[in-house]
């Protein structure tokens, strides 16, 4: 049953690829970690070295992502360069990595976020710690995004958590001791329960077919009664919902996004948050089709009231980057809202804004962190009139703004349009709610702006005390900026790579978790109606 | 020539590039004038296509060009591409020329602005996506262009950043479009659900299997879309606040061009509302309370423009009222002239504003004919032209409507009149204020300054004068095409309904109903003239010698029926402490407060079991796997059972 979709979703693609002799996808993710284990030997006081390394080490990772996307195929919807060696022999645990049309962009924008975050956040102490654990994030960032064996994926995605506390405890502000040990617990303890489903997996499908593996493509075909599919559904979900985060679980993230240093926000809201929703689609879907379709109504209730609540919440904040951190709680809505919806059209744009909103949250993180160097303040009540001092800091600034309000020709209106779009097939109502969404986000995100950027020339800084961006913080956010309107304008060729890899998990769901909702590809009227009515 | 089109829009988005590197460079006025030309050529470009559309057969002129494809998802294929018909491109036509006019105008108006160059450069923009909206080929590049004129409409109204009622405006008026804008996104979201496509051409060869209701669902939706944008009842208010912007904004975006754009959807998706009567009742009726409710406000403004602001809601209201009696070329019509009036009408209030050195309260004026007569005289033309003064173009169009509305229900029609001749005596009041009486702002300049009205420092020793040649200009040619635009489409012969012939291959015919006699055409038009002209009177007796009658002033009109004021009370407020009791109350406390007391609950538990309590997350991280052990176990012994 639904054997060939698997083969499709899971199988090597490209059978040239699967020969290739340079292991791309190995290097991507052991590079940062080699490089921060050259690291230590690196006396501490030489920072220049140390800057040098952790720069170079992800502009490396950053240039071999492109190559990946240069080799990637599109029109494919399999897994590519698939790199697979026995690990722990005797348990099925293996090294497996590949890519595909859900991972390559998070894999690329994460390749592109991290010498982002090293770069643009400035001098700091203990230059070399710093690096080292951004490093080894990255490194467990990558291969969340590309393992394929689950206990592999289960490894990396908590090796991320290690590192992000000590990047949050170690150099964030006032109260990151506080932030990070919530953080951390948090999302760990929602992390034990995906090991338990993990290991509960393995030994079903070890009691049906004699194996045992932590393989991807061959836990899929594992038989489930509804109750064991739908408690392991919730074990795994439940790490995903809260690493996101979605609404209710999401009160880790204001504290964190908070209390992290720039960078630390960065990779937490950019990249880590997608850990969350990259396991929903990958894992949660292709794993447990039946119990999907049964609870995804619940997880778009979750979705849905993210992206209100979120908005309503956000717009209440007096602080720039709780405000951010709540409209990311929105914008999660959306995406699980996407996923779930489980239309080839809803869940492509949620992969789509995974990516996106990476860009635009980065981005407003970076734009913010030089407001809080030049001011020392998150505070939205201090801060006035900063466009008469800095009218390109503002400028920039209104363009990220508008890219997260899903503003048409920038990069956040296509996935959202998607994902609604998609929804409003199946789940008319819920996109009829999220759709309100749209207006809030102009709410919070307009009166932000007008707070901090616009007010009498009187009430602005004193000439001077708020310089314009400089050459160095206009050259690091100048790639955000053209990839959002590059994204806007021409998404297209993201969308070709990511789709054919959608349109055959989709279809899996759909034929193996009957569900309800008509085939990608072909339209919702009968061809013979369409024929009638094209006379006209 | 018709693949020129992509030329329209191409010449001011090259003049936004050019200005976006460049513009601080270019400076003032170099930046201006490169501006105005680009928007000039794209004028040109537009007049270029129009002809080669007009030499084709009349059945061959509905060209659809696409461009690339943006973006595609399961079965949904978007292209960036233009739909080239008599009606996006006669709405191209007046959005380049009336932009082109405005362009010229401003370099005068903001010659002093240190955001000169930003300025031009927001207003390329808009044009560019103005063009995108009228000439796109499917319903999500008109959005964008939809979204796009809203966001520079936002630019342009908080364009003096520095004034909080500027900025506070700006964003009023960005949310109220925003709260239309979900309306046409559910609309567009129905439309592809039920036809598969967003295509107009496809979506129209398909409405034969879309239900009554569904038709009836979209076409609300699509309304509600256009109220926002177009301020039709009920979210209206923002466009008197975006008064605050520039005179040469209110006059391009919220007179002449942006707010006709909910008209224009409406027209564009005509077979829908054609199929879906009871929808186009709807917006008949709320176009003709809208065009009532914002006529009388305009009765007791003082301020010159917002005078010119209602108004602007009352005639886009007219156009509705056209759209929804399925009269789509007499709403063209009205559009069209509308936007040679009513941008005079503005380039003259900003010609007094000017003179007057920013002063703009009518009361405070008085006598200005003696020293801006040209002025005076093209003013004079904007509004016997929008009171339907017969030969005035206003008599022309807004005849038609009144006709068209006749033919579905006389009530329609009565409401209709009646406004009529309210538009013609409250613009009467301005002109009468502003060009007539006494000199108010020369005797009474000590009584303000101590009345705290001064503060401008030009406005003080004020020496009234006719700005220079490039705001005359724009002037003399919009009275012009005010006097004469009724030409476009004279009912008195089927020869000579020029508009109606050429728009009838989209919309199709709709001016001549069948059961009007010409007996009955000129009846009607003789009962509108007498409408305008005793409007006018009324104005004249009312206004030219006095200047404050109380009585015809009531404040509930001078706060616009306090609709604005009931939103704030009943939906802003409220929200605003919803919002409060969630992020203090329900997030902090409820939320996180039952994470804390869990995790307060685990530790305690924890503490009294262990009797260790080092507050390590190394230690927490044992007890966690510790407890997944457990957790497994559990899991193996049920999976089994």
């Amino acid at each position: 049953m639904g054997h060939s979709e698997l083969a499709a979703i899971f199988g090597v693609a490209a059978s040239s690829s699967a020969q290739r002799a340079f292991p791309f996808l190995t290097v991507l993710v052991l590079l940062p970690a080699g490089a921060a284990f050259l690291l230590l030997l690196v006396p501490k006081s030489v920072t220049t070295a140390v800057r040098s390394i952790g720069i170079v080490t992800t502009l490396a990772v950053l240039a071999l992502s492109a190559v990946v996307f240069g080799e990637f195929h599109s029109g494919v919807g399999g897994l590519q360069m698939t790199s697979v060696h026995p690990w722990v022999a005797p348990l099925g645990i293996s090294w497996s990595l590949g890519v595909d049309g859900i991972s390559l962009f998070l894999v690329v924008m994460s390749a592109l976020l991290f010498p982002i975050a090293l770069l643009g956040t400035g001098e700091r102490e203990n230059e070399k710690s710093f690096t080292v654990w951004l490093l080894l994030l990255e490194s467990a960032c990558l291969g969340s995004f590309l393992s394929t064996d689950v206990l592999v994926f289960f490894l990396f995605f908590e090796a991320t958590l290690v590192p992000a506390y000590f990047i949050i405890a170690g150099w964030g502000h006032e109260r990151r001791g506080y932030a990070a040990t919530k953080f951390f617990v948090y999302t760990f303890v929602a992390s034990a329960m995906l090991l338990v489903g993990i290991i509960a997996l393995v030994f079903i499908h070890k009691s049906q077919t004699g194996v045992t593996t932590f393989s991807v493509s061959a836990l899929a075909n594992t038989h489930l009664s509804s109750m064991a599919g739908m408690l392991l559904l919730l074990s795994f979900t439940i790490a995903f919902v809260v690493k996101a985060p979605v609404f209710p679980f999401h009160t880790w993230s204001p504290d964190a996004y908070a209390e992290a240093p720039a960078s630390g926000s960065i990779v937490l809201a950019g990249i880590m948050a997608k850990l969350g929703t990259y396991g929903i689609v990958r894992f949660d879907l292709a794993l447990f089709p039946h119990a999907v379709v049964v609870i995804a109504p619940l997880l778009m209730v979750l979705g849905v009231i993210g992206i209100i609540y979120g908005g309503i919440v956000a717009a209440a904040q007096r602080d720039l980057k709780r405000l951010v951190a709540y409209s990311s709680l929105a914008h999660m809505g959306f995406i699980v809202l996407g996923a779930f919806a489980l239309t080839s059209e809803s869940v492509s744009g949620a992969v789509l804004q995974m990516v996106n909103h990476g860009i635009y949250t980065a981005a407003l993180f970076l734009l913010i962190a030089m407001i809080y160097k030049r001011t020392g303040t998150f505070q939205i009540g201090p801060l006035r009139g900063l466009q008469h001092r800095a009218p390109l800091l503002a400028g920039t600034f209104t363009v990220v703004v508008m890219a997260s309000i899903g503003v048409p020709g920038l990069n956040g209106f296509v996935g959202e349009f998607l994902i609604l779009a998609g929804t409003f097939i199946t789940h008319r109502w819920y996109a009829v709610v999220a759709t309100g969404g749209i207006v809030i986000a102009a709410i919070y995100m307009l009166w932000g702006y007008q707070q901090v950027f616009h007010s009498p020339e009187s009430e602005a800084p004193p000439e001077g005390a708020f310089p314009e961006m400089t050459w160095s913080e206009r050259a690091v956010i100048a790639p955000l900026i053209v990839i959002i309107v590059f994204l806007g304008v021409w998404p297209a060729p993201i969308l070709s790579r990511i789709t054919p890899t959608v349109d055959n998990l989709v279809n899996h769901v759909v034929q193996v978790g009957h569900a309800n909702v008509p085939a990608p590809g072909l339209p919702a009227i009968t061809t013979q109606a369409l024929q009638g009515g094209s006379g006209q | 020539m018709i693949h020129a089109a992509f030329l329209i829009p191409a010449f001011p988005l090259a003049g936004f590039a050019l200005l976006a590197l460049f513009g601080k460079r270019l400076g003032n006025p170099l930046s201006g004038w490169i501006a105005t030309a680009l928007v000039a050529l794209s004028f040109v470009a537009t007049v270029i296509v129009f002809i080669a559309l007009f030499q084709r057969a009349p059945s061959a002129r509905i060209v659809n060009e696409p461009w690339f494809n943006w973006f595609a998802a399961g079965r949904l294929r978007v292209n960036v591409g233009l739909l080239i018909d008599p009606l996006s491109m006669t709405m191209a036509a007046f959005v380049t020329g009336v932009s082109s006019l405005i362009h010229l105008y401003s370099i005068g108006y903001m010659e002093h602005d240190e955001g000169y160059p930003k300025f031009f450069l927001y207003l390329n923009l808009f044009v560019f996506s103005m063009l995108m909206l009228v000439l796109g080929g499917n319903l999500i590049v008109t959005f964008f262009g939809w979204e796009g004129v809203g966001v520079c409409s936002y630019f342009l109204v908080a364009f003096w950043f520095g004034r909080p009622a500027a900025t506070s405006a700006g964003k009023k008026a960005m949310i109220y479009n925003r709260i239309g804008d979900a309306g046409l996104l559910l609309g567009i979201f129905l439309v592809f659900e039920r036809t598969g496509s967003l295509q107009y051409t496809t979506i129209f060869s398909r409405l034969g299997n879309v239900s009554g209701t569904d038709l009836v669902a979209i076409a609300l939706l699509f309304f509600l879309g256009a109220a926002g944008k177009s301020a039709q009842l009920p979210l209206f208010p923002w466009l008197a606040d975006a008064m605050e912007g520039p005179t040469p904004v209110s006059a391009l975006i919220h007179a002449a061009t942006m707010v006709t754009a909910g008209v224009y959807l409406m027209c564009r998706i005509s077979p829908i509302l054609h199929l879906a009567p009871d929808a186009a009742h709807t917006v008949a009726w709320i176009g003709v309370a809208t065009a009532f409710v914002g006529a009388m406000a305009g009765c007791a403004q003082t301020d010159i423009k917002k005078v010119l602001a209602y108004s602007t809601v009352s005639q886009l209201g007219y156009m509705f009222l056209a759209v929804g009696c399925g009269a789509y070329v007499a709403a063209i019509f009205l559009m069209l002239t509308h936007a040679f009036y009513k941008a005079l009408l503005f380039l003259g209030a900003g010609s007094v504003i000017h003179g007057m050195g920013d002063e703009q309260n009518i009361k405070l004026m008085g006598a200005l004919r003696k020293y801006m007569p040209l002025t005076a005289l093209t003013f004079g033309i904007g509004w016997f032209s929008i009171a339907g003064v017969p030969p005035f173009s206003g008599f022309f169009s807004k005849g038609n409507v009144l006709e068209n509305a006749w033919s579905v229900t006389p009530a329609l029609w009565a409401v209709g009149a009646l406004t009529a001749v309210v538009t013609a005596y409250y613009v009467g009041r301005e002109y009468f204020l502003v060009f007539y009486g006494s000199e108010r702002w020369a005797k009474s300049d000590s009584e303000l300054v101590d009345a705290g009205h001064g503060g401008h420092e030009g406005a003080r020793g004020l020496h009234p004068h006719e700005p220079g040649r490039v705001m005359t200009i724009p002037l003399v040619v919009l009275s012009v095409a005010a006097f004469f635009g009724g030409i476009l489409n004279l009912p008195v012969h089927p020869h000579l309904v020029f508009l109606e012939r050429w728009l009838s291959p989209v919309v199709g015919a709709t001016l001549f109903n069948p059961h009007d006699s010409p007996g009955k055409v000129w009846a009607f038009s003789l009962v509108e003239a007498v409408l305008a002209l005793s409007g006018v009177v009324a104005a004249y007796f009312l206004w030219r010698d006095t200047v404050d009658r109380p009585k015809l002033e009531p404040r509930f009109l001078l706060h616009a029926w306090y609709i604005d004021a009931a939103y704030d009370r009943f939906i802003a407020r409220p929200s605003t402490a919803l919002a409060t009791f969630s992020a203090t109350v329900v997030d902090t406390k409820v939320i996180d407060g039952a994470v804390r007391g869990i995790a307060g609950v685990v530790g305690t538990i924890g503490g009294r079991l262990r009797k260790v309590q080092t507050g390590y997350v190394r230690n927490y991280a044992l007890g966690i796997i510790g407890g997944t052990v457990v957790l497994v176990a559990y899991f193996l012994i049920r999976a089994k059972g």
